[in-house]
Parts: C-alpha cells; structure tokens; sequence
C-alpha cells in the first residue's frame, strides 16, 4: 500500500511535467497554423517502408546510448547531493584522449577496446577527481570548479586536437585524431536485428548499447545493494545523519566524483567505436549539458535515466520528419525544454505531497518527535522522512531506514 | 481563472508575433513546370543555425529560390539539430523522398557527404565549400561536385581597400572559428593590405578555436574583440564570423570606426541605419550564384560529378560589394588590382 503510493508519487512529477510540456506544445504548433494531432503523428511516424522504419528506431537507440551514459554520470554525483557540471567536459577530454591511445598501438580485437574504454573512464575519473579534491580539502563548491574546469577540459581538448594529436593534415577543414585500426572498433547489432527478422537498417546499431545497458544495471545494483551505495544515497539524503552514523563523508565525495567521471568518459565511446573512430572537430558536443536534463527527468534513477533518454532521442530524430511537414524543427527544442522546465515544477509538487503525507504519518506515530524541521544535528527518527524526500529521490527512505 | 486566461492570451500574442516573423519552409512553383517534363525537386540541407544568419545560409537559400524561379519546381531545405549530430539523416532522408538534386551548404557535411552519396548512387549531390576530394585523397564519390570559393581572392581585395582607407594604419581581422577555411580570409586580407601598404599593422583574432562552432553566434563576444581592436588604434575591422558579425558592426558604430562585412552584401541585410553606416563594404561570396548554376547545370544535364566548380573573382564567385558608396573613390585601384589577380600577375596566398 504504503509502496504503491511511493510510487505513485515518484512517478507524478515526470507524467505531470510531460503532461504540461504536451499542452504546451499543441498551443504552440496552434499558434504557428498547424494542426497539434497532425504534428504529433508526423512525430511518431517512424516511415512507411519496413527498413526505414528500422533505420529511425536505430537512430533513436544509438542517440540514446550516449544521453543515458550522461544521465547516469551526472545523477551519481545527484544521488550524493553533488552537482556534476562538469560531465561536458569529462568526457570530451576522455574521448579525445582515448581516441589517440586507441590509435597508438595495435592490439587483438577484445584487448584494444578494452583498453580505449579504460583510459576513456581513467581520464573522466580524474578530471572529475579534481572537483573531488577541491571541495573535500579546500570547500570549493563543486558547481563552479566543476564549470570552470569544462572550459580548461574543452580548451585542453582543442589544443590536443590542433597540436600534439593532430592526425588530418595542414590546410583541411575539419581537425582529426589519428584513425583507431579495426581492431578497436565495437562492432554493430545490426546482425542482431536481421537476426530478428527485421530489416536492415542503413546506419549501424551501436554495439556499445549492450554495454550501456551493463553499465546501467550495474549502477543500480550498486546503489541499492552495496554497502557504498547505502553510504552515498545516505550522505546525499542527510550528511550530518550519515557522519554521525559513522560514513567518511570527505571520502564518499571524491570517491562518488570519481565513479561520475569515471561513467562520464564513457558518453563518447558509442559514437567513437562505433562510427567516427576518431576524434574531430565535428565530434559531437552538448551531450553533458543534455545529461542534466536527462537526469533530472529520470529523477536519478537508472530506469527513468533509460526512459528519459530513449524520450530525448525519440524527439529529436522528430526534428526531421516534422520538417518535411513544413513544420519548423524548434518546435522539439520547446518540448525538451519545457519538460526540463516542467520536471523541476513538477518535482517540487510531488515532494511537498510527500511531505505532507510523510507529516501525517509522523503526526499519527506520536507527538513526541513533533518538531517537523529536523533542523537539529542529532536525526530525529519520524519526521525528518520529509527532509530527506527533499532531495528530489523519493521511494528510497525505506531503504536509509532499514 | 480570468487572470490565467489573460495571461495565455498575452503569451499566444507574443508567440504569434513571433511565428508570423517566420515564413513556412519550402515553396512551390513559381514558373509552375516550365523546365524538363520531371518536376525538379532540389534538397537543400544547411550548416548549423539554419536560415535567417543574414550570411552564408540565406545565400544558399536565395540561390535555390531564384533556381526555382527558373526552372519551376520546388526545393525543401532542412537544418541540422543543434549538435549536428542528425547531418547524415538529413541528407538520407532527402535522397529518400526524392529530392534532387541534394545541396549541402558547408564543410561540415565533409563526410557525412561521402557515406550518403554512396547509398544513393542515383541522387546527384553538391557540397558548398567542400571539394569533391576528402582530405586522404579518396573522392567523395561520383555523384557529388564540390562548390568551391576563392575566398582569399575577394578578401585580398577586402584588405586592399582596408589599407587603402585606413587612416591609422592600423586594420583588425575578426574570424569565427581557427580553422583553415576562415584562414583562408584572413591571408587573402592580410595581402590585400600590404600589397597597398606594406607597413600596415594588421591585428588578427579568432573568438573560438577549432572544434568549438560557437563563435560564429557570439556577438557578444565579437563585439567585445572588436572593440579592443579599436582601442587599440585599428579603425576598420574585417570580420568573418557569421552570426557574430553585427558584434562587430555594434563595436564599430560605438566607436565611431568602419567595419568589412562577408558572405553577403551586408549593408543590405543588416536592418539598422547606424550599422548600415559603418559597414564600407562587403566581401561577397556568392553563394547563390553557385547555387542556381549548379542547379542550372542539373537540368541541363551537363553536372560531371565527381570535380570541384570554383567560383572566383574571375566567374564573379567572389568579390567587393559598393552598396553604401563607400569605396567609390578608391574603386579605380580596386578594379586595377582585380585584374592583375584574374590576370595572374597577383598571386594571392591561401595561409595566413
């Protein structure tokens, strides 16, 4: 009972927020003269022969792969009540930097993506590592060494591109690394897919979205069941309450930064192994950004990260056909930002529902812990579950409480 | 409840407003099928922001329009999302529907270009600024032609005309992005100038390096570039930064200096009178131009594929725009010294 109404909640604020971005979005395809029901079906139309219709669903898979990768990075540090900003960066410089080390030696197939992912999640670990380390020895809020460093992060990957990694010759129009040799490609699933019964699509099925899907479970199962999972949703929901309790608060910091960065490095790996094999100026960028709002519709958790991710994409590859219908793209862009917008609204709803009901309970257990606020160090035991709902990850109190 | 209804009513003005600035994409037939017995549908897919830079996009743009005029027929044009990353999709689904031929307006599409044009051997492909060539060598294929510009040759005359009216002997380059196509600018000016006055100071910056596109949409930042140029003694600027441009221009007007447009004939396209006063001129890359003789070459049948067509100062491709009268009196020199380069007495250089 108590379960379902948990759920219930923690699913209220992204079906209230997607709810709102909807009507949004039929009042402005309305003011632009265009039909709201026409556009969403031009929207979902995924194409009229079987292999195109496979084709759009590949494009949406392998642009969700990397959105979920950034979702994952940036709600780990979220879980601990850390703001990773700095995914952007993390990975851009991991990508370019696993890029020249997979073009620098030749190794048997398994071994040599082995290690680009490696380094990849080495490098997004340690440039994260340094938020870690400056908020823990010098109380630098991780929000803005974590913004600052993406400018130094992309500086670093421009000059690496431009001097030292250079691959293309001088006078070329787009910059790239070295090409990986084969052997560290990632193959495609489109032998999957035939294998399926379904037709063969024109683009290639990232390999690494099985990875992704490991990365995923294994992300969850870490949270949930390890005991440095239970440390970290603790420190996130309560830092005092997780110190008193004995958590190394300081540790857990860098330890969760690490584990973000480490992930993050990961968000360029599908496009890298699995199509450009090399870094260059037209690899893509913005999917850090975009992992915020991919987590925050998730609200942190890695089936909603899936969800909001695969929703994210199936939006954007909409940008196309909904310009053939002579319908301007950015109407996608005012969908995704109005359910950023609508999520953090909604969110805010759901928790005060949360709290009320969590007040209620309180109220009925007994008067004695009364207060409500749980301003005070020592952690009351009843009421301060609205406190911790507060950090936006409701529908895991039981698991702090156990 | 009213005061909710006024405030939707408020927001759908706004929006409307909004949205009747923007005219639906893709037109029909003007002619109405005076061309060849097949109704020619040319695909136009564009460079990042898409149309409405004032620039190089709505260039393409006004060349596939006037093509349409033409021949008849109709065009759709398509811009990329916001990290480029649905480029090849883009192209794809043009060939798909039908469109031909498919017109990728900048360098971006290099290899995205390459795999589609494979898939679709029977759709005829351009790429403007790209040659048919990728940078190891390897074509492109058969079926696509690179629509090429000899940018150093206009902006050679571009940094002529900015010695020959620069007061303080001092000029400013402004580049979107460091990369060897906007360099290619900022050497054919930077010639220009000493060719006319060798002891010109010439200040050169770029706002974003390569791999970072966000510098041709800073104006901001542009501005403020510019403006330390000016301080710095500089009192005509030539910027090559797209949708940053009218940074530059804004600077300019502050500071009472000139500024050198690009792409288009900008003193046409910038709608203020006080940008319009600082902008001596424009170096025209005609885009259009390339634009409707290709498609030209399309209906009739003569497009080769697989080779580059340049456009220069010879073909008009490239050139000085006189919108504004600014540069009348040095005309005669400006005229002088495109000859000698179509003449090849003038070899402009393409690296900084």
């Amino acid at each position: 009972m108590n379960r379902v109404r948990r759920t219930g909640l923690a699913l209220l604020g992204p079906v209230l927020s997607i709810v709102v971005a909807l009507v949004i979005f039929a009042i402005v395809i309305l003011l632009i003269g265009e039909d709201p029901l026409a556009a969403l079906q031009v929207m979902t139309d995924l194409g009229d022969r079987p292999s195109q219709q496979v084709q759009s669903i590949v494009v949406i898979l392998n642009r969700a792969v990397p959105l979920f990768l950034a979702g994952l990075a940036v709600s780990i540090a979220f879980r601990m009540g850390l703001f990773n900003i700095g995914v952007e960066g993390q990975y851009r410089l991991a990508t370019i930097l696993a890029a020249a080390a997979g073009a620098a030696v030749a190794l048997p197939a398994p071994l040599h993506v082995l290690l680009i992912v490696v380094v990849a999640m080495l490098v997004g670990a340690v440039w994260a590592g340094i938020v870690g380390v400056l908020k823990v020895t010098r109380g630098v809020s991780e929000v803005i060494s974590s913004i600052m460093l993406n400018f130094v992060a992309l500086g670093t990957a421009s000059f690496l591109l431009t001097g030292p990694l250079r691959g293309s010759g001088p006078g070329e129009s787009i910059v790239t690394t070295k090409i990986i040799p084969e052997s560290g490609w990632f193959p495609s699933l489109n032998g999957l897919l035939t294998g399926l019964g379904l037709a063969e699509p024109r683009s290639e099925l990232f390999g690494f979205l099985l990875v992704a899907v490991v990365v995923g479970v294994g992300i969850a199962v870490l949270l949930k069941r390890t005991r440095f999972g239970f440390d970290l949703r603790a420190t996130g929901l309560s830092p005092s309450a997780a110190t008193a309790s004995g958590v190394d608060a300081r540790g857990m910091v860098i330890k969760t930064m690490l584990l973000s960065g480490a992930i993050a490095g990961l968000i360029g790996l599908p496009e890298l192994l699995g199509n450009a094999h090399r870094f260059s100026t037209e690899f893509t960028a913005g999917l850090g950004f975009l992992g915020i709002a991919v987590s925050l519709l998730g609200r942190n958790s890695p089936v909603g990260i899936a969800l909001a991710a695969l929703l994210f994409a199936f939006l954007d590859r909409a940008a196309l056909p909904l310009q053939f219908a002579d319908i301007p793209s950015s109407v996608v862009t005012i969908i995704q930002g109005t359910i950023v917008l609508a999520v953090v609204i909604a969110n805010e709803i759901a928790r005060r529902l949360a709290l009320r009901s969590a007040e209620r309970a309180g109220a009925a257990a007994g008067p004695s812990g009364g207060e409500g606020g749980g301003s005070s160090p020592p952690p009351d035991t009843g009421p301060d579950g609205g406190q911790r709902i507060y950090t936006g990850v409701p529908g895991e109190p039981q698991g702090v409480e156990s | 409840m009213t005061k909710a209804a006024a405030l939707l009513l408020a927001g759908s003005l706004v929006l409307a407003a909004c949205a009747s600035d923007e005219e639906p994409s893709g037109g029909s037939a003007g002619g109405g099928g005076t061309g060849a017995d097949e109704e020619l549908k040319i695909g136009l897919a564009y460079d990042a922001i898409g149309r409405g830079d004032r620039s190089f996009n709505d260039s393409a743009f006004a060349g596939a329009e006037a093509a349409v005029k033409e021949f008849g027929g109709e065009y759709r044009e398509v811009t990329p999302n916001e990290d480029g990353s649905d480029r090849a999709e883009l192209l794809a689904q043009l060939a798909e529907e039908g469109y031909n031929p498919v017109i990728a307006v900048g360098f971006a599409y290099d290899e995205t270009i390459a795999e589609v044009a494979a898939d679709f051997p029977d759709t005829t492909f351009a790429q403007v600024d790209g040659a048919n060539a990728l940078p190891d060598g390897t074509s492109k294929g058969d079926n696509v032609t690179g629509l090429l510009f000899a940018a150093e040759e206009g902006s050679f005359l571009a940094g002529a005309a900015a010695a020959l009216k620069s007061e303080s002997g001092s000029i400013g380059f402004i580049g979107g992005q460091d990369v060897q196509l906007i360099q290619t600018f900022q050497a054919g000016y930077e010639a220009g100038a000493r060719a006319v006055n060798p002891n010109i100071q010439i200040l050169a910056e770029y706002l974003s390096p390569a791999g970072d596109f966000s510098g041709f949409n800073d104006p901001a930042r542009a501005q403020l570039l510019a403006e330390g140029m000016y301080t710095a003694g500089a009192d005509i600027v030539f910027q090559v930064a797209g949708g940053s441009g009218t940074g530059v221009f804004q600077a300019a007007a502050a500071a009472g200096k000139r500024a050198i447009g690009v792409d288009s004939d900008q003193y046409n396209t910038v709608d203020d009178p006080a940008l319009q006063a600082v902008i001596m001129t424009s170096m025209l890359k005609r885009v259009d131009n390339a634009v409707l003789a290709f498609v030209g070459d399309y209906v009739d049948g003569t497009v080769e594929g697989g080779s580059d067509n340049l456009y220069d100062l010879e073909s008009d491709g490239v050139g000085l725009a006189t919108s504004g009268g600014f540069i009348e009196d040095i005309q005669a020199d400006i005229d002088a010294l495109r000859q000698q380069i179509i003449d090849g007495e003038i070899e402009v250089p393409t690296t900084p």
